[in-house]
């Protein structure tokens, strides 16, 4: 449909991807083939004695009952990240469409949070929410409510979902604005003027027209509530209380980084890429179906 | 996981940098986890050290907390970037000693500066713990500290207990902490800081248990973890009963739960001497007293065990830099260097020397309390079962007692359950640390 792009000299798009293709050969080939060569050895922490087991690594990673935990735990809280932080970012999009005063003014607050780096935001909630020392946490027990999420897996949960869904909702509510500024306006005056009512204008004209943007957020979501909230998870529990909120990614770096089991915790990684690889392609594959580039 | 070795290449080259600069200077690199006050020793101490003489210069290097600055050393040694001296915490030293070939044993490296590691000038407790079972004393001890009680005199008082005498027993504490709590003087009566290092390998030492075979892991690698013996229950048991009502409560699982008892909500808690130096600042009306035990208990109370850290010297260096690293250790262990370390960080003193000469100067009269983990360390001639616990991965067997804790303390399991999971998961744990 779109005219294609046609550069008459060989070299020169190559040259152009040169600096795009150092980056990620530097920051994702090669550590991705360490982990690799990593995941098939059985290795001190100092390096001095490793020796090759093949699979063994993978074998007993997948025997173990904590990981399998890690896996469902992973589920729960990348589904909800996911679906919470798009809702809400939609929500917020709709609403923001409507503003005729200020609406730049509101769009800027509401993209903020997308700058504040995880460990910061996981630092704020953990400032309001922990039960040593935080503001809502002290409003929440003089309140009469038994809050601990030091202790209560599901409220530690609930807590690292709630920061990490925040910090997310920025960047989908761009994403959103965007797609809702590209549906052309006439389309629902038609809608109006044949007397379809907001939440049915909605239903059978923007949400469908949003479809590719959702689900290249939906693709974009369940990759950052994979990897990127380590550091929110890092700076809030710790993966604690018991193993309630370790996911699979912090949980590649406790066994690697805090219990020195650099093997273990490379088979997990290279798990974790495969898992990834997967759900991915499975997105692309299914989901994508049910989309329509207009 | 990238950040941390791009974070080491970085050190790396300025190593390189800063070496290939210097000729007649030999320069050592000493990485520490100090923060605040404590830092500032380090600097002062460094500083100090390279004007008394021109030959040497140490440089210190803030690699973040414990574990973190092991991680950064493990990962620089891996890249062949190591630096002389690494400060590692009480924890890390199987995980050090492990690394036989990685490492270069303080005695040796002492000797090669041309004088001799003379034992006998240390506290026994500490050099028991940092030796090799032949003797071999491996690492230099610089800051240690044992686990006290601290209580809030204010609350006494206002709960109707003797403000200035504090309970000496656990079943002291515990009526201690339920009439707080009961009398309304506090919402909280008892709270902990690192329920491991008190709670179980101190609480063994202290009240004469064994916490693994092969006395502790200090005869051999190969052990096997026993907390789950009728003491360790009944402790944890009473525990995890007070824990029901916010008599007992949880902060986390290293120093978190010292802010419960600055912020004036529990009135009791036991956490490391060199958390001292927090309450001072607080302002608030604190007193210390020894760590409460058992009193049915044979033995008890018997001796606590060295926390605090070590300073490790890595191998592969030239001859020249480890006369240098051996002429820094020198100069720590000296009298006046020891005595104002102790002062100033509320750490104990290293060297016996040390201790009698701060006892000498009146620093303990005007200071009540501050003599208190010296005296428990030294109290009595150490037990096969009170000279320390050493596991090659002791770190992850406490990732695991802190887990099954936290899930007793959630009213999802008893003692007894938390307590034979912690064994039968650390005790794997351990066993595939060994490669078995």
């Amino acid at each position: 449909m779109s005219p294609r792009v046609v550069f008459p000299n060989k070299v020169l798009p190559y040259l152009l991807l040169l600096p795009q293709l150092a980056i990620t050969i530097v920051f994702f080939y090669w550590p991705a083939s360490q982990a690799l060569y990593q995941s098939v050895l059985r290795e001190d922490p100092f390096g001095l004695k490793s020796t090759f087991v093949g699979f063994a690594n993978f074998r007993r990673v997948l025997s173990q009952p904590s990981y399998i935990d890690s896996v469902q735990t992973t589920a729960i809280f990348s589904v909800s990240v996911a679906f919470i932080a798009m809702v809400i970012a939609l929500l917020l999009a709709v609403m923001a469409d409507k503003i005729i005063r200020g609406r730049g003014f509101y769009r800027t607050l509401m993209i903020w949070p997308y700058a504040v780096a995880p460990a910061i935001a996981g630092m704020l909630w953990l400032f309001m929410f922990n039960p040593t020392m935080g503001t809502f946490a002290y409003m929440l027990r003089s309140a009469g409510f038994q809050w601990d999420p030091l202790l209560n897996g599901p409220q530690a949960m609930a807590l690292v979902i709630a920061a990490a869904a925040w910090k997310q909702i920025s960047y989908n509510f761009l994403f959103f604005v965007a797609g809702l500024q590209a549906i052309p306006k006439t389309l629902i005056e038609a809608a109006a003027i044949d007397g379809a009512g907001e939440t049915k204008r909605f239903w059978t004209i923007i949400f469908p027209l949003l479809a590719p943007t959702t689900f290249f957020l939906l693709v974009i979501n369940t990759t950052y509530a994979f990897f990127d909230t380590f550091g929110i998870i890092h700076a809030v529990t710790g993966g604690g209380p018991g193993k309630a909120t370790e996911t699979l990614v912090y949980k590649v770096y406790n066994d690697g980084f805090v219990n020195l089991n650099f093997g273990d915790s490379a088979a997990q990684s290279v798990i974790l890429m495969i898992i990834v690889i997967l759900l991915t392609a499975f997105q692309f594959r299914y989901v994508e179906r049910k989309v329509h580039y207009g | 996981m990238k950040i941390q070795g791009f974070a080491a290449g970085i050190a790396a080259t300025f190593t390189i940098l800063s070496t290939s600069t210097a000729f007649a200077v030999t320069e050592i690199s000493w990485w520490h986890a100090m923060t605040g006050a404590n830092n500032e020793v380090v600097e002062t101490l460094s500083k100090e050290f390279n004007e008394s003489q021109s030959e040497y210069k140490v440089t210190p290097v803030f690699k973040g907390t414990y574990p973190e600055t092991l991680n950064a050393g493990i990962a620089a040694f891996r890249a062949g970037q190591a630096p002389h001296i690494i400060q590692v915490f009480d924890v890390g030293t199987g995980v050090m000693m492990a690394a036989e070939g990685a490492v270069k044993p303080v005695a040796d490296v002492i000797s090669m500066g041309g004088s001799q590691f003379d034992k006998s000038q240390y506290l026994p407790g500490i050099v028991a713990y940092y030796s090799k079972p032949d003797g071999t004393m491996l690492s230099f001890p610089y800051n240690s500290s044992s686990p006290i009680l601290y209580y809030n005199k204010d609350i006494f008082q206002k709960a109707g207990l003797d403000a200035e005498n504090p309970p000496k027993t656990w079943p002291e504490v515990f009526e201690a902490a339920k009439k707080i709590k009961s009398s309304g003087a506090a919402q909280c009566g008892l709270t902990s800081t690192w329920l491991t290092w008190i709670g179980l390998e101190n609480f063994a030492a202290w009240n004469n248990l064994q916490y693994a075979t092969h006395e502790n892991g200090l005869g051999a690698t190969d052990v096997e973890l026993t907390v789950n013996t009728e003491p360790f229950v009944r402790h944890f048991q009473n525990i995890a009963d007070l824990a029901k009502d916010d008599t007992f409560r949880y902060g986390g699982r290293t120093s978190e739960a010292k802010q419960l008892f600055l912020s004036g909500e529990c009135a009791i808690m036991t956490e490391s001497s060199g958390g001292l130096g927090d309450v001072i600042k607080s302002g608030m009306n604190y007193g210390l007293g020894q760590l409460p035990y058992y009193p049915d208990l044979e033995g008890a109370p018997q001796n606590t065990i060295p926390g605090g850290a070590s300073l490790w010297v890595f191998g592969n260096k030239s001859d020249e830099e480890y006369k240098a690293v051996a002429a820094f250790f020198n100069f720590l262990s000296q009298t006046e260097i020891q005595q104002r370390l102790h002062e100033v960080s509320g750490y104990l003193p290293v060297t016996l020397a040390a201790y009698e000469a701060t006892k000498a100067s009146g620093f303990y009269d005007k200071n009540p309390g501050r003599e208190i983990p010296i005296q428990q360390m030294m109290g009595k001639e150490p037990t096969p079962n009170s000279k320390g616990v050493r596991l090659v991965n002791l770190p992850q067997v406490r990732d695991i007692q802190n887990e099954e804790f936290e899930k007793m303390l959630a009213g999802e399991q008893t003692a007894q359950q938390a307590l034979d999971k912690a064994v039968e998961r650390g005790n794997a744990a351990i066993q595939q640390a060994l490669g078995n």
